[in-house]
């Protein structure tokens, strides 16, 4: 047996954050707390040099190397790309909350970037070993940042409870995976989809099983009911900048094993999890808006919105179109920008000794900074799905794919449930210009985050007026 | 000379961009945001004009077209053009925000750029809506335009305002978004967002029924058709003036040219084997609501619903032309209706958006909309008074204003069509006299009620001004229509020639 060496190149911009972080985690030791901020550079410097590289070795075509573990196509350059800065964003919205309460740690860092990491690694996984490894890396660091406030016993228990309820379902999809490896003999996933090609031929239920496992697994990852329920107690349990990071890229990365594992992998079996992620997808829908309505802590209340725009994200993968895969990717991004904004909002919002995180809050934003109402109105605007906003078009994609392979009755309750969810959105619209402050403390995060939170509102009309520009991305990927 | 200028562009960006302009000028500078706003606004109006003085009346074809790629990724094009149907419209638009920026000038202190910015803004995304040729297009611009105006209302509205405005929002909202879904549907059929494919898609009697009731829902709230009715009076009632008037001059006609630009063209057959409901609501409309108003003790609820009785009319006589068919065989004739029905919006848009002002007038000096705190108004304010009875004439349809022409022609219409159902609609004469007088009675004439009343001043210079242009349209369209019917020729006998071609 020959020794080869694989071809390094597809996976620089992983060694890369590798290795910085490594660096990080040594290098923070020797770093004083007054000098924390090199540690916050030196995070921004991996992120973005990530980035910087992901985008330079983007190619056209698609690579497979380590062994057939690892993929790097058009799909992933595009998600690692918006992976990584919507992480960059991350890690500036949360510096002004972390620094004010004592959170402004190394750690917090060293965490997080283990955790990109682990979403690079599931992006590109080609293998269900590798897809098992990087999720488990995600997963790991999640747990740990949701307790990172150890004085917080509301933030020790949802980090247990995420942890109990997380490993569960790794170990459904790790039983899943053994299942699919017992059926095809091999962990490769191009191996598994010929496997179950040559095995679906007469009624499998040992694949049967397989699938249901995979599907409950990743349901539960993605936080879509029934399997929701950890996901609003672990919203509002964590410290708000890991909400805000357990909320953006993880979508993405979740999104990205569903199109490896699922629409590749297991696409020979379409017909079959078509109706399970349809059943998925129209509960997610119901619960997630109409639960929304009783939160008063807008921590829960997005959590609840999230579960509503995972159930649009399954609608378009049910299609199993590829205009539906587009969808799915142009939501999800578009998900991941909104999520970012408003939670980008609360952090803006709250100071020390004070935390934002009810929806009242927001009452009179208009008369303390119209310019951040506007922005909040924006994000609202995308998240309730109108147009000219970003989120019309995210919503308008997924019909179209929906309605495209005849399932028109879904379309129509789904754009019913998203008319009860505008009343949520448009509730903080009311709160921020109908009503009178309460409190009028000066409003002010530096230029940094200023000018990011601007940006990253105005993306919402940006892409909303020009959504061509991103669609045309999406669909090339796929 | 304005032949190869982007017209339409501009009547949609010039009062955007004045909108923006207005908003970063803030709340430091009332008086020149107040300025800036007008010239917009005015700007805008002067823009539009060409599009009346250039307009070819020969033809149905798109005027004025502009046509550039948008979203390649769905075929969906930056589509924009004018027929005889929306033209008019576009010029009511920029026509009645003038008015309104200038009703505005005194009464709004509280954050004045952005109720300035609102209605500029809201003014593009109409003219939008009246010239998108692209489905989605027109559905960006028909969803958009709902957050300004729930802004104005929640921002300046009444001490209701909050559940008038959700209610304004969620009621459109549920409308439009069956809209999407049939238009979604009719993408997939046809592989292109274009209104004027979709006119030719041949199409099965179920998905017509199903498209054709969906943007019923759309239009039918949006207009509004009884059942579906009942956000109006609280949105009126809880708006600001400015707000009223745009809300029911503009956006109520938004849902009649829906019918025309949509579900006419596209759904022909559904349409002509529903036409008994479309004619069953708008005659429940016509009598009910004219019923209701006459209750009413609140002038702009009395108004609001006189509105709905009036939409009603607009419905009958688009809708009335497949009953004629049936009756006579023959599509003579039923151009009578659809042009009545479109003469009777534009001039609803003129008399609605007076007589909301003449009650903002009032309101300024009272704050008071109820009309039993009123009584004797003509002994203190002569001029408004004559004003407002010349609009409640108008508005009761009398010979000579611009309410009377629609009348007229919907009602020959439907005496084509059948006599009870002429009748039945002509009632709105007796009816809309009663309660429009009744109200004019109780709050101009008669003694002077109180004090309150005693001390009212008479109508100011920029009052007069906007009145009196409005009284000035209203009375030239009431004696000399030909205009606006000769622009109205050629695309409505198109429609009629089109939606006669059955598309089974």
């Amino acid at each position: 047996m020959t020794f080869e060496i694989p071809d390094f190149i597809p996976v620089i911009p992983e060694l890369f954050l590798l290795g910085m972080a490594c660096f990080i985690l040594v290098a923070d030791l020797f770093i004083p707390q007054a000098r924390r901020d090199i540690t916050y550079g030196l995070t921004q410097f991996s992120v973005l040099g990530a980035l910087v590289l992901t985008v330079w070795l983007a190619a056209p075509e698609v690579r497979i190397t380590m062994s057939g573990t690892f993929v790097a196509d058009p799909m992933s350059d595009l998600l690692k790309s918006v992976v990584l800065l919507i992480s960059a964003v991350v890690f500036l919205y949360a510096r002004p909350y972390l620094m004010t309460r004592d959170l402004y740690r190394g750690e917090f860092y060293v965490l997080g970037l283990f955790g990109v990491l682990g979403m690079m690694v599931m992006i590109s996984a080609n293998s269900l070993l590798t897809l098992y490894l990087g999720l488990e890396l995600l997963s790991l660091c999640l747990y740990a940042l949701v307790a990172f406030n150890r004085d917080s016993t509301q933030a020790a228990e949802s980090a247990m409870k995420y942890f109990v309820l997380g490993s569960i379902a790794s170990g459904v999809l790790l039983y899943g995976m053994s299942m699919l490896y017992g059926i095809t003999g091999t962990l490769d996933i191009a191996g598994v989809t010929a496997g179950i090609l040559t095995a679906s031929g007469e009624f499998n239920m040992a694949l049967v099983f397989a699938l249901a496992f995979v599907v409950v697994a990743l349901a539960f990852k993605l936080g879509a009911v029934p399997f929701h329920m950890w996901l609003p107690d672990v919203y509002h349990g964590a410290p708000t900048p890991v909400t805000l990071f357990i909320s953006t890229a993880p979508k993405i990365a979740g999104l990205a094993i569903i199109m490896r594992l699922l629409v590749d992998g297991m696409g020979p079996l379409h017909a079959d999890w078509q109706g399970m992620l349809l059943i998925l997808a129209v509960l997610s829908l119901a619960v997630g808006n109409v639960v929304a309505i009783a939160q008063t802590n807008i921590k829960r209340m997005f959590a609840y919105s999230t579960i509503s725009h995972v159930g649009f994200v399954l609608l378009a993968i049910m299609a199993g179109t590829t205009e539906g895969n587009a969808a799915a990717l142009f939501y999800v991004i578009a998900y991941a920008l909104m999520a970012a904004g408003g939670f980008g909002m609360v952090l803006y919002l709250s100071r020390q000794g004070f935390e934002a995180d009810n929806i009242q809050d927001f009452r009179g934003l208009n008369e303390r900074s119209p310019w951040f109402a506007f922005i909040m109105l924006l994000l609202m605007a995308a998240m309730a799905g109108l147009p000219p906003t970003l989120g019309f078009y995210a919503k308008l994609a997924v019909l179209q794919a929906v309605v495209q392979v005849g399932f028109i009755w879904v379309a129509v309750f789904a754009v019913l449930m998203s008319v009860i969810g505008a009343f949520y959105y448009l509730r903080i619209i009311k709160f921020m210009y109908f009503d009178k402050p309460e409190d009028r403390t000066e409003l002010s995060r530096g230029m940094d985050v200023n000018v990011v939170l601007s940006v990253n509102g105005l993306l919402m009309l940006g892409l909303g007026i020009f959504p061509g520009i991103l669609m045309s991305l999406t669909a090339a990927v796929r | 000379m304005f032949a190869d200028w982007p017209l339409l562009s501009l009547v949609i960006w010039t009062p955007i961009l004045g909108g923006l302009i207005v908003l970063t000028m803030g709340d430091r500078m009332p008086e020149a945001s107040r300025r800036v706003g007008l010239a917009f606004a005015v700007l805008t109006f002067l823009v539009s004009i060409p599009l009346f003085t250039q307009f070819d009346r020969g033809t149905h074809e798109m005027q004025f077209v502009e046509m550039i790629p948008w979203i390649s990724t769905f075929n969906i094009h930056y589509h924009l053009g004018v027929d005889g149907i929306s033209m008019p419209l576009i010029l009511l638009t920029t026509f009645i925000t003038v008015l309104v920026v200038i009703a505005a000038w005194e009464v709004i202190q509280h954050r004045v750029s952005q109720y300035l910015a609102a209605f500029l803004i809201m003014e593009g995304l109409m003219n939008g809506v009246f010239s998108a040729l692209d489905a989605v297009l027109f559905y960006v611009f028909f969803e958009a335009m709902l957050i300004p105006m729930f802004l104005v209302i929640g921002i300046w509205g009444g001490p209701n305002r909050i559940y008038a405005t959700l209610k304004f929002f969620l009621y459109t909202f549920l409308g439009s978004v069956f809209l999407l879904i049939g238009l979604i549907y009719l993408y997939t059929q046809s592989g292109s967002f274009a209104i004027l494919d979709f006119h030719h898609l041949p199409l099965g009697m179920t998905a017509q029924m199903l498209i054709f009731l969906g943007m019923l829902l759309a239009f039918g709230v949006k207009i509004p058709m009884f059942p579906v009715h009942t956000w109006l009076p609280d949105a009126h009632v809880e708006a600001p003036t400015g707000g009223s008037v745009i809300l029911a001059a503009i956006m109520l006609k938004i849902g009649g040219y829906g019918f025309l630009r949509f579900s006419l063209p596209i759904a022909p057959d559904a349409a002509m084997a529903l036409d008994w409901l479309m004619v069953t609501l708008s005659l429940i409309a016509v009598v009910y609501i004219g019923l209701v108003a006459l209750m009413q003790q609140d002038m702009k609820k009395l108004i609001a619903y006189s509105s709905i009785a009036h939409m009603g009319f607009v419905t009958l006589g688009f809708f009335i032309v497949f009953m004629i068919y049936n009756n006579t065989g023959s599509w003579q004739g039923a151009a009578l209706g659809i042009s009545g029905g479109m003469v009777q919006m534009i001039s609803h848009g003129l008399i609605s958006a007076a007589m909301f002002l003449c009650v903002g007038v009032l309101y300024d000096r009272m704050h008071s909309r109820r009309i039993a705190d009123y009584g004797g108004v003509a002994n203190t304010m002569p001029w408004f008074a004559a004003f407002f009875v010349l609009f409640a004439m108008a508005n009761t349809g009398l010979p000579g204003t611009s309410g009377f022409v629609g009348e007229f022609m919907v009602i020959l219409a439907a005496f084509r069509a059948d006599f009870w159902i002429a009748l039945l609609a002509a009632t709105t004469l007796i009816l809309a006299a009663a309660y429009t007088l009744w109200l004019v009675k109780r709050v101009v004439y008669g003694e002077v009620a109180n004090d309150n009343v005693a001390k009212l001043t008479d109508v100011n210079r920029r009052e007069f001004w906007v009145l009196g242009v409005l009284a000035f349209a209203v009375l030239l369209l009431g004696v000399w229509p030909a205009p606006l019917l000769d622009v109205l020729d050629a695309t409505v006998d198109n429609l009629v020639r089109h939606i006669a071609v059955s598309k089974l």
